[in-house]
């Protein structure tokens, strides 16, 4: 493991997504070893003794936890090619400040759709929408959520994507529908081949969710 | 010519000569935030000149709900009219734009370190610490439990280290400072020991935080931060 990159990831994690995306827009090589969350590795649980989750980068033998601390971390140390934070600091205070706010927000609403029902499920698909539309409003624009190039909110909240049709199919709705610019900015992140080789493929993203509902017990 | 020479001697000795001088800083916070207060610490450790504004929450103003419209909470810094919000983003706002005395080393891995960390203490140790405080019975065992599961990867992560930043104070430091001063309020409020003798290492860096020169004498007024926490203890627990 000297010296090289190794992930320790789980296939639909949009967390681990991001770190995919990362090291394929530096063009670096790593392994890629997928984990058992039922059933946790000695090297998950020697590489992230805090949390026992992944995304894991393993960098020169070191652990590196957190997929958003991963992201700035290969930001930092490949930092010739295909930069995600812009150079100036209140641009890249504004884009931590919004990967911040996905990492607040998108997961714990997206869950809440397909968690529950009935009233429960309309105030969690209200809320949901309406942090994608925040996000939307600060898009603008722009082709991408780093100005003309892909960046570190580009990063951030793409992966959600491939959840989209989950949510929907669960909360039967359609995301495209109250947010076209988002839907369209993420069609255009699919072109690059970073983001397209990273993102998990919607349909099993979807089977993979009414398998974790029927272990939550939820219909 | 003279006078001139006289009045930059009168300059240099009696004013403090900002590292900003020119650039207008603005922090918005109230009397008693941990979160306010971590940003105070940064800009005196760059010696950065700022206004800085109290907000009443339960009255917020106009400028505050404007420049931070996504969240309408405090802090928020504003430089030269550009807004930043989020504390820890704001922390390494600061950092990326006034060099001197750096809150985050060149190495990326401390970064990365130092970045995990700031988010444990936002994401594992504050709402353990709001659970202690607002609850009771079983949830407050289990609030406890998960305290001391928490409270041992820190002790743990402090071993032969001064500070969580090394020699020198840094990003962990500056987020973890709330304990310094709040867990004593909390354990006179509540009565319950929330950080005890099995934290060795803790309790000697809450000591040497606590006597930074940054952070010396920063803390909000001791009996105001009684009266309010005990008001707010009080409305977790009624009085049966």
């Amino acid at each position: 493991m000297e010296g090289g990159v190794v992930l320790l990831d789980f296939w639909p994690s949009m967390f681990g997504m991001r770190v995919r995306i990362a090291l394929a827009e530096k063009e670096i090589k790593y392994e890629y070893i997928e984990q058992d969350l039922r059933n946790k590795s000695d090297l998950l649980l020697q590489m992230n003794p805090v949390h026992k989750k992944i995304p894991v980068l393993v960098h020169n033998g070191k652990p590196i936890c957190e997929s958003l601390v991963q992201v700035q971390y290969i930001d930092e140390v490949w930092k010739n090619q295909a930069p995600l934070l812009p150079a100036d600091p209140y641009k890249r205070a504004t884009a931590r400040f919004w990967a911040d706010f996905v990492d607040k927000k998108m997961y714990d609403s997206g869950s809440r759709v397909w968690k529950t029902k009935g009233e429960e499920q309309e105030a969690a698909k209200k809320e949901f929408i309406g942090n994608l539309k925040l996000l939307e409003g600060e898009l603008g624009d722009n082709l991408y959520f780093g100005g003309d190039g892909f960046g570190y909110v580009d990063v951030a909240l793409v992966p959600f994507y491939c959840w989209f049709y989950a949510y929907e199919q669960c909360g039967n709705f359609s995301i495209e529908a109250e947010c076209p610019k988002l839907i369209a900015w993420a069609k255009r992140c699919m072109q690059k081949e970073s983001v397209a080789k990273s993102l998990a493929d919607p349909e099993k993203v979807y089977g993979f969710l009414l398998q974790l509902k029927k272990a939550y017990g939820i219909e | 010519m003279k006078q001139m020479e006289y009045l930059f001697l009168f300059l240099e000795q009696n004013c403090v000569i900002a590292n900003n001088m020119g650039e207008e800083v603005k922090l918005y916070k109230t009397w008693s935030t941990p979160f306010g207060l971590r940003v105070v610490w940064a800009l005196k450790l760059k010696g950065i000149d700022y206004e800085s504004i109290d907000e009443d929450l339960s009255n917020k103003s106009d400028l505050l709900l404007h420049y931070n419209p996504v969240y309408k909470k405090v802090p928020v810094l504003v430089h030269n009219g550009n807004p930043i919000s989020e504390s820890t983003v704001i922390l390494e706002y600061i950092d990326d734009t006034w060099k001197q005395n750096p809150i985050l080393s060149q190495d990326p891995v401390e970064r990365a370190r130092q970045r995990f960390w700031a988010k444990f203490n936002e994401e594992k140790l504050l709402p353990t610490i709001w659970a202690i405080f607002t609850t009771e019975g079983k949830d407050l065992e289990e609030a406890m439990a998960a305290w001391v599961e928490n409270l041992k990867f820190v002790e743990e992560e402090l071993k032969g280290k001064k500070l969580f930043g090394g020699e020198k104070m840094g990003l962990a430091d500056l987020v973890f400072g709330w304990l310094a001063n709040l867990i004593g309020i909390f354990e006179e409020v509540s009565g319950l020991k929330i950080v005890d003798e099995r934290y060795p290492l803790l309790l000697t860096w809450m000591q040497v935080f606590s006597e930074l020169p940054v952070i010396k004498e920063t803390w909000p007024p001791h009996d105001k931060m009684i009266t309010k926490y005990r008001a707010l203890y009080e409305k977790y627990h009624p009085a049966k």
